[in-house]
């Protein structure tokens, strides 16, 4: 395996509702930041490769349109995954160690505030089964939640702890968009969404964006003295037929652990793509996290851009490392309903 | 300038509009909830997937061999919804539930309505209605009730 290495990361903040900003003026300041940061330009990025969800926009092809954010002329070689931009930080990846790049520039965008992301998200399931019942998305998480309450897999008050920790770390990432404090009383007095789940255990409709570089070693270290490597990277995806998973075991994961060797690394840091709090107990608890710092940023409880979430867990983790006398760190992606499809991103610093 | 009239002008309607297939498998069990029958798919492990899936998620084989379940079943999970949104299709206060229905080793998704929230624990007994018109749909299935 050829080693790949994280150089930079950009966020936009995140917004409640971006009003007239459209998708292009979301991404156009992440990726010239970036791209000042490290002092390079569009000339400099063999592959180009962005997550978003059609859906959003209502359109077909509406991704393309993100395009218009960077520049394509002369003509540059792009991609892109209808998918969390984690997946598309993964086809870069795959396109380097195919030899076919040596950067690439990957960018996520989600704007979920025009329309209604309950039933929209009902529309991306299983056309035959599944969609023409319009479950939305939180009520999916909570038949997740109730199998796990009802195993002691996950208690309330972890559920509780993960909200009011959520929310005090968001101090730690100026773009996060919650930052309001929560206590025990607003929690158990705020509104039911779908039970077990209520308001407070959801995370907020999201504007915005983030974009990243990756590099071969070689070239990493042309833009930066201080590479954050990709040590390790696994995703993998359960059954679309969600009646038939065991909803309280993550096969999925359980596999991704033993394929990075994980239970081999004692982790500094950890950020975890839980769109709901009982899934941050519940993968602590799977991913061995219990003595971990996790979610500092206060993960998408307190921001959660669609299609940028999972790619923003990789960057808050690359970040921690980079801020911090950390040296390993893991990220985790999401996709699909009740955690179906996950990625783990294992990070690490070079001494 | 020109006049409001002058200007071109598109619809835009945000629509799936396209037909699919059900295919060979899944039309079986299309048209047997005309009947009022539904059907699982048995795997070589013995194993019963309703509604029926094309093929086995854990031996990846196809399969083909239906078999009748239900309509009565258990609640694996659920999650109440007190306060129905624009989308839902019932509009009073109900649940959404993985039924594992009688003779099936996996649960179905779908609705169950008319009883309150404390009614409903893992492990009731439910059973189907059906809708009064038939469009070879998941919807047939209209939602689950708690047996009497």
């Amino acid at each position: 395996m050829k080693k790949v290495a994280i150089v930079g990361y950009a966020q936009h903040p995140i917004l409640e509702n971006a009003g007239a900003l459209n998708e292009v003026e979301l991404i156009m300041p992440v990726v010239h930041q970036l791209f000042d940061e490290l002092g390079i330009s569009q000339n400099n990025i063999d592959f180009t490769c962005s997550g978003s969800c059609d859906y959003l926009q209502g359109a077909a092809f509406a991704f393309v349109e993100g395009l218009s954010a960077i520049q394509t002329n002369p003509p540059i070689k792009e991609s892109h995954v209808e998918m969390d931009a984690a997946w598309a930080m993964y086809e870069s990846m795959l396109k380097i160690q195919m030899g076919d790049a040596d950067t690439a520039l990957i960018y996520g965008f989600g704007k979920s505030s025009p329309g209604r992301l309950d039933s929209i998200i009902s529309l991306q399931m299983d056309p035959y089964y599944i969609s023409p019942l319009w479950p939305d998305r939180v009520s999916l998480a909570a038949i997740q939640a109730r199998v796990l309450l009802e195993k002691n897999i996950v208690t309330p008050e972890q559920m509780i702890t993960a909200v009011i920790d959520a929310r005090t770390n968001s101090k730690n990432n100026k773009n996060a968009l919650v930052t309001e404090l929560v206590d025990k009383e607003a929690y158990l007095a705020s509104e039911k969404i779908s039970t077990p789940l209520n308001e407070f255990d959801c995370p907020p409709i999201s504007d915005g964006s983030s974009a990243m570089i990756i590099a071969s070693e070689e070239k990493a270290y042309e833009f930066t003295d201080h590479p954050i490597f990709i040590e390790g990277i696994d995703h993998r995806i359960e059954s679309s037929n969600i009646g038939s998973r065991d909803l309280s075991k993550p096969t999925g994961i359980l596999a991704s652990i033993e394929q990075l060797k994980l239970e081999k690394t004692k982790f500094d840091v950890a950020e975890l793509h839980t769109q709901f709090s009982h899934e941050v107990p519940y993968l602590q608890s799977v991913l061995n996290l219990s003595d971990v710092p996790t979610n500092l940023s206060g993960g998408p409880l307190v921001g959660n851009v669609m299609m940028c979430a999972g790619l923003d867990a990789i960057g808050k983790t690359y970040e921690s490392l980079k801020s911090n006398d950390f040296t390993n760190g893991l990220a985790h992606a999401s996709s699909g309903p009740c955690l179906q499809h996950n990625m783990l991103v294992h990070l690490e610093k070079k001494s | 300038m020109s006049d409001q009239k002058d200007l071109l002008r598109a619809p835009f309607e945000l629509a799936y509009n396209y037909k699919r297939s059900s295919g060979p498998l899944m039309s079986k069990f299309f048209n047997a909830l005309a009947e009022q029958k539904i059907l699982g798919t048995k795997s070589s492990t013995g194993k019963v997937y309703a509604p029926a899936a094309e093929f086995d998620p854990e031996t990846h084989e196809s399969l083909s061999d239906l078999v009748e379940v239900g309509p009565g079943g258990v609640i694996e999970s659920f999650s109440w919804i007190e306060e129905p949104k624009h989308h839902h299709l019932i509009k009073n206060p109900f649940a959404f539930a993985l039924i594992k229905l009688d003779g099936a080793d996996t649960s179905m998704l779908h609705m169950v309505t008319e009883c309150d929230e404390a009614d409903l624990k893992i492990g009731s007994r439910v059973t189907a209605n059906w809708s009064a018109t038939i469009e070879n749909r998941i919807t047939d299935i209209k939602f689950f009730t708690l047996e009497k």
